[in-house]
């Protein structure tokens, strides 16, 4: 039977599961202004950036966690956990590869991404985002002779603090919600990419994020700006090792598109995802926007999301300019006792502006998902146009799908429309591929593929095929 | 405690000095009610089954008490429904007997005021009552229980069939001052009994009351039940509900939920399908002009295997009115081979109105079949062109293309009286005034061309 196959899988071992044993400089856990002041001057940061993160830390202080979301953990300790750990000699980044680490780069061998190989064969510039502090970015030069500025957040600090100053913040407001204001009191690492008017990036940026060294959470922030008429597309990518303790990662991503800019952010996501019984996981808060500003401007979200423990997160655009477009394609398959509460909001300020939401949940095991999705059209928003899909797959009895779709419209001219389905793989199905001759995995492996297609053509080459391969390896951990 | 529930729990004060000598159980529940409204006050905006809904209006409201139920028999004839049936009348919450028409009731009938009922027999109305919708459900029927006092009790007996429908009418008078009623409606219908069930609000125009009523529907084995709800009220009126529904195996509940008036309307709707092959309907129409604020929640909850919802509501939305449409399916574990579709469509004719709506699918069982569907949109202008192209004015083409719209649920409502109340309101409601006669003819020609 398929169920008893899916249930094999899910209690597949985690491939990705290994430690690299790198002495790391941690700070011990705890968070208090002293903590926010090291990582400040760890990093180097002018006086002003130190201000921000207090102001920051000080509205945190006031916060509470959020409790809407259909999810169900623990509390989180945020003094139990340590909020900086850097690969040592930090001050001595090597240059080339030839400098790097060579456990580093053995580690980024047993995930299947040989870093030099795949950057001169795909043309792909990585800034491999290690523990909290970018270890290596290549192709600086390449994109430089473009224009375009693609380097590590603590680095734009230093090099760019006009653009940081101008545009942090502006779209996911520190007290946004409790963990942007903690994202923003203790952010390490993240990428930061400026586009310049009218160039279109010559390759796609892409960072793979690890997290490493126990106890620790990653907050990443992630800042890209598209000026007039500019187009890039970046690729998020992330595995991270076996772990007991859960491991809490609380990102911030914003995106600015002015006019005619058109940025395409995919994401794939496979932390740990747990052990059977949910011990251990990341816990995934993150908080990701995109700002379609200028007029006709486009921002798309694509998201493969399979690990983690606890997912919480709603890429969303906010659709200022006229005619703007935002898009977000997602497959999501959780198993085990993952749960996962996703989706994202489109808000319509802008005349004419189109928005697009396609997602697809697969639960099987004992896990959760939930969409959860607003779609706003303002009054100004004359002729806005938006289309929702979310279809949920349930494998096994035991397993939840749930959407939450919120619709607020107050434009007589807007036209919306959302449907949603709930079904199991159907034993019809199965028997038109099985009287064909083939196998029933085959068979749950094709409908499955097929189910999620219309979010896969959506994600660019490189990560279509990750993102099959991940399918198809799920699927195969059912042999036998 | 805020200013606002204390004014309420004074007027509850003021009334229970004459209630000495009812049933214990009676006045522990009541008891129960104001304590929990006391805890929990009014809701906020901030509580997510109220984001999209203020109850200030109420809250800020002084509201008293009717002392009697004297309504011109004459004004009253104007407004009950033209149907041929078993009615109870009250008049702002108050059992009108004069109003009333209980000739003919078959046997296997019971239908009283929620008063006689308690007077005639308390310990058999006392088991039901509050077993579906508990003090805990919101504070509007916390607030319910701690002032239920009047009423109607339907009780259907093993394999009764009522021809003709049952009318519950709830007038609404424009007073000295504006005052407030808490009906709670009981009905049990026996195995294989079946009836059909009005519930109709209605008054003069200019009152300026608040409704808060609660019912309580049980369907035994194979009783099926078709519950309208017509909500007139006059535009200034108040009027929360909320309708508890228990289905028995093989039951079927079928809701038409028309909201025309009201200033600011609030309805919950939840149907527990606790046995195999039960089967809920929801239909529902809401009309807002001005600035009317109509909201409707439904529920159903699968608890049992093989049960099966749908639901279909229409939304048409004019002015800087606010339409609120959540719709929630909740599968329970266990409960497979369940089917559940939901519909929402809305109309907004201006560019103030405002529709907030939300379909929730909650599914913990895997053998399911879930749809829902929501749009939001506006008049097809093309539909429109075709219409003029065939000489037939814009104001016309709009009137009829938004009755097409309704259609879908209109056509389901058995009652020829409610359907045409209702065609009536929606045409007439159109900013441009047009006669639905008119619009007919015109229909009718256009289908013999």
């Amino acid at each position: 039977m398929a169920t008893e196959e899916m249930e094999q899988l899910v209690r597949r071992e985690y491939k990705e599961g290994f430690v690299t044993d790198i002495e790391s400089e941690t700070l011990p856990p705890g968070l208090d202004e002293d903590v926010i002041a090291f990582i400040s001057n760890k990093k180097g940061e002018p006086e002003w950036m130190l201000e921000w993160r207090l102001k920051a830390y000080r509205a945190w202080l006031k916060m509470t966690p959020p409790s809407w979301a259909h999810l169900d953990f623990p509390p989180i300790d945020y003094q139990a956990i340590s909020y900086f750990s850097a690969p040592k000699r930090p001050e001595d980044r090597p240059q080339s590869l030839d400098e790097v680490d060579p456990k580093l780069l053995e580690t980024y061998e047993k995930l299947g991404i040989p870093l030099h190989e795949r950057a001169a064969l795909a043309g792909v510039a990585v800034d491999a985002v290690f523990d909290s502090v970018s270890v290596t970015t290549t192709f600086k030069e390449k994109l430089a002779e473009a224009g375009v500025i693609f380097c590590s957040i603590s680095e734009a600090v230093q090099e760019y603090p006009e653009l940081v100053k101008q545009y942090l913040g502006t779209v996911v407001p520190q007290t946004d919600n409790y963990f942007t204001a903690l994202n923003s009191a203790v952010f390490t690492d993240g990428s930061f990419v400026f586009v310049p008017k009218g160039v279109t990036c010559p390759m796609e940026l892409s960072t793979y994020f690890r997290i490493n060294a126990e106890n620790t959470g990653q907050f990443e922030r992630t800042l890209i700006i598209c000026e007039e008429g500019a187009q890039v597309s970046y690729l998020e990518g992330c595995t991270a090792p076996m772990r007991d303790e859960n491991q809490l990662h609380a990102a911030v991503v914003e995106l600015v598109a002015l006019d005619d800019a058109y940025i395409k952010y995919s994401t794939v996501q496979n932390w740990y995802p747990g052990d059977e019984d949910g011990k251990g996981g990341i816990y995934n808060f993150v908080t990701k926007r995109g700002d379609c500003r200028g007029d006709r401007s486009r921002i798309s979200w694509t998201q493969v999301e399979t690990g983690s423990a606890i997912t919480w997160k709603y890429p969303s655009c906010v659709l200022r300019g006229k005619d703007s477009i935002g898009e977000f394609y997602s497959v999501a398959v959780t198993g085990g006792r993952q749960q996962a509460d996703t989706g994202t909001k489109m808000i319509h300020i802008g005349e004419g502006s189109r928005s697009s939401i396609i997602s697809k949940g697969i639960s099987s095991g004992r896990s959760n998902q939930s969409y959860r999705g607003l779609v706003k059209i303002g009054p100004r928003a004359k002729g806005a146009r938006n289309f929702t899909e979310c279809d949920s797959l349930l494998i096994g009895d035991q397993c939840g799908a749930h959407t939450f779709p919120y619709q607020e419209i107050g434009n007589s001219t807007a036209t919306v429309e959302h449907e949603a389905t709930t079904s199991k793989i159907g034993d019809d199905q199965l028997f038109y591929c099985q009287s064909r001759g083939i196998s029933e995995e085959d068979a749950v492996s094709m409908i499955v593929n097929g189910f999620c297609k219309d979010v896969f053509q959506e994600l660019p080459m490189e990560f279509a095929v990750e993102a099959e391969a991940l399918l198809r390896v799920t699927l195969e951990g059912s042999v036998g | 405690m805020s200013e606002d529930t204390q004014r309420f729990l004074d007027r509850l004060a003021e009334a229970r000095a004459d209630r000495a000598g009812e049933p214990t159980w009676i006045a522990a529940r009541r008891q129960a009610g104001a304590a929990r409204f006391e805890a929990m006050g009014f809701p906020t905006r901030r509580d997510e089954a109220w984001k999209y809904t203020d109850v200030r209006a109420i809250a800020r409201g002084d509201f008293a008490l009717a002392a009697d139920a004297d309504f011109s028999p004459a004004s009253a004839a104007t407004l009950t429904l033209p149907i041929d049936a078993y009615r109870l009348t009250f008049v702002d919450g108050i059992f009108s007997a004069s109003l009333s028409q209980l000739d003919g009731l078959p046997e296997g009938v019971s239908l009283q005021p929620l008063s006689v009922a308690l007077a005639e027999n308390h310990e058999a109305v006392g088991g039901p009552l509050g077993r579906l919708t508990g003090v805990e459900f919101s504070p509007f029927s916390a607030l319910n229980t701690a002032f239920m006092e009047e009423g109607a009790v339907l009780r259907l007996a093993p394999g009764t069939v009522v021809e003709k429908p049952i009318i519950l009418q709830f007038l609404s008078r424009n007073g000295e001052a504006p005052v407030m009623s808490h009906p709670r409606v009981l009905v049990q219908a026996g195995g294989r009994s079946e009836a059909t069930l009005v519930e109709h609000h209605v008054g003069e125009e200019g009152a300026a009351n608040f409704t808060n009523l609660v019912a309580e529907v049980i369907l035994e084995r194979n009783a099926m039940l078709t519950h309208y709800k017509l909500q007139e009220a006059p535009l200034a009126d108040l009027h929360v509900a909320s309708i508890h529904v228990e289905q028995a195996r093989d039951s079927r509940y079928t809701s038409f939920n028309l909201n025309l008036g009201g200033a600011l309307v609030r309805t919950d709707l939840i149907s527990e399908l606790n046995g195999e092959n039960a089967t809920s309907d929801f239909y529902g129409l809401f009309y807002g002009e001005g600035r009317q604020h109509v909201d409707s929640h439904t529920l159903a909850n699968h608890n049992a295997p093989r049960t099966f919802s749908n639901e279909n509501y229409k939304g048409i939305l004019d002015d800087r009115s606010h339409g609120v449409f959540n719709g929630k399916v909740v599968v329970k574990p266990d409960s497979q081979k369940i089917e559940g579709f939901q519909s929402n469509a809305n109309l907004l004719l201006s560019d103030r109105a405002e529709i907030d709506a939300k379909p929730e699918l909650e599914i913990y069982a895997d053998d399911v079949k879930c749809t829902h569907g929501c749009t939001t949109g506006q008049l097809d202008e093309e539909a429109i062109y075709a219409l003029r192209a065939r000489g037939i004015d814009r104001q016309t083409a709009r009137g009829l293309l938004t009755l097409a719209f309704a259609g879908e649920v209109l056509e389901a409502v058995g009652l020829d009286a409610i359907a045409e109340r209702v065609e009536l309101a929606v045409a007439g409601k159109l900013p441009e005034r047009f006669n639905l006669a008119g619009l007919v003819e015109t229909a009718v020609a256009l289908g013999d061309e």
